[in-house]
């Protein structure tokens, strides 16, 4: 089987996550319940991810490094617990669901949203736009450091350091991007970093990140056990406790402790070269073929590893589906939880097909994903698909 | 019957920040470790730092350097 879905989750993970989650099963207690020997030891381990996080985005605080259950629940957590009723709030069309539905829901509870277009042929969000979107009285802006689609990258820097300039937070959604490039908070502007731990930061799934800019307030999502104040009848405001109410997933994150290792000793600049060379290799082939057309900014390398495409005359599920059962590719097709996209680019009836590359795929996988295409775009499709025996 | 000896007690707001001053304390070789909060302080955590009362001086320095925010300190 060959995975080419990373920007779902990824599959190929150094072995060391595996062994971490399993040594934590057995190992480690319930973290800030307690002081004896087990939740002590879980205690540490969260610690110390906290540390790794905070270095890898620049946080400058490990206290305000709060785990979360994946980029969803950050995103969630952030935008309830920022955006009130008659806020201004500034999205782009490029956004997942995991930003809209949230932002819908604020919507609905009074806030008001400008949703910035995308250019409807290369899928770029113009920073410019952006900016031109703020208001005087914008809360906030929120938005993805990477498409999940296009895997198209905005300038997140420009955008924050505007926002921190005129007093406008700036929630990053960073689903995509988180592990392959440098995000700084304090240096790019970013109020509130959204971070899943089971893609890019090679964690397993339930494991995710809220990282919180000092002066930052976010009101809980979820409020009861703390380990803390038991008495009280609030929940504790101080960072991380505020925003992990219960149990943590401390085997999830000890094993995202291990990915965190992999990548700081292997660094992020190398492991998007080795992404970016492998999507090259695929876009470069699959472009110029006849039916197949490629969408998002390929102008550029500083983009994700993404390689999302359609065949004339077949529907993206179908496409996937033969990629599966006859040559043994997984790929994600369809809608890709962005429907603003699909609408965009006119795609929203036959959907798309998505390659997404990690760092452990292989030029041969790459090469057999090439030449699985290069079979498809060759058939008739005007009498119906042929067959490959 | 165990003979009381005088403690000094660092409490935290959260178990975060005790766990931090673990660590601060183990990289400078400060002494003590962390134990449950006594039932005579009142805290909004429920671990807290145990040494003895000539380390306060000490104890201070390390979370004023490594950015530790105690609740209070108490001699007990």
């Amino acid at each position: 089987m060959i995975y080419l879905d990373s920007a779902a989750t990824s599959l190929h993970k150094p072995p060391q996550v595996a062994q971490a989650a399993a040594d934590a099963i057995v190992q480690l207690g319930n973290a800030g319940r307690g002081a004896h020997e087990a939740t002590l030891s879980a205690g540490r381990v969260v610690y110390e991810v906290r540390e790794k996080l905070s270095e890898l985005f620049g946080v400058g605080d490990p206290m305000r490094v709060c785990m979360m259950f994946n980029a969803t629940d950050a995103l969630n957590t952030a935008i309830a617990g920022l955006i009130r009723p008659g806020d201004h709030v500034v999205t782009t069309e490029a956004e997942h669901n995991s930003v809209l539905r949230p932002l819908y829901r604020a919507q609905r509870q009074g806030a008001q949203l400008t949703i910035v277009p995308m250019d409807k042929r290369t899928g770029r969000v113009r920073e410019a736009d952006i900016l031109a979107a703020i208001r005087p009285d914008t809360r906030a802006v929120v938005c993805a450091h990477a498409s999940n689609v296009t895997g198209n990258v905005i300038d997140i820097e420009t955008i924050g350091t505007y926002c921190r300039a005129h007093g406008v937070l700036f929630v990053v959604d960073a689903a995509q991007s988180a592990g392959t490039f440098a995000i700084d908070m304090q240096r790019m502007g970013i109020s509130a970093l959204c971070v899943p731990g089971h893609k890019g930061l090679f964690g397993p799934q339930g494991t995710g990140a809220l990282c919180v800019a000092h002066g930052v307030h976010i009101a809980p999502l979820r409020v009861g056990g703390s380990g803390v104040h038991s008495f009280s009848h609030e929940h504790p405001t101080d960072y991380p406790t505020a925003l992990e109410a219960g149990t943590l997933n401390t085997p999830g994150i000890a094993a995202l402790s291990a990915g965190l290792d992999f990548i700081l000793k292997t660094g992020i600049t190398a492991i998007h070269a080795r992404e970016i060379a492998l999507a090259r290799i695929l876009y470069d082939g699959v472009h110029e073929l006849d039916g197949v057309r490629v969408y998002g900014d390929w102008t550029t390398d500083r983009r994700a590893a993404i390689v999302t495409w359609s065949l004339t005359g077949w529907d993206s599920g179908e496409v996937s589906d033969i990629l599966m059962q006859e040559y043994g590719i997984c790929t994600r097709a369809g809608a890709h939880c962005a429907p603003l996209v699909h609408r965009a680019f006119g795609t929203g009836k036959g959907g798309l097909v998505r390659f997404s590359l990690s760092y452990f795929n292989t030029e041969e996988e790459v090469h057999a994903a090439l030449d699985a295409v290069t079979e498809l775009a060759q058939e008739d499709t005007t009498c119906g698909r042929k067959s490959h025996d | 019957m165990r003979q009381k000896k005088p403690r000094l007690i660092v409490t935290f707001e959260t178990t975060t920040m005790a766990l931090k001053m673990e660590k601060k304390c183990r990289a400078v070789g400060a002494p003590g470790r962390l134990i449950p909060v006594p039932r005579e302080i009142t805290a909004g955590c429920g671990l807290s730092w145990l040494a003895a009362p000539e380390e306060r001086d000490r104890l201070i320095s390390v979370m004023r350097d490594g950015e530790v925010i105690p609740q209070e300190i108490h001699i007990l």
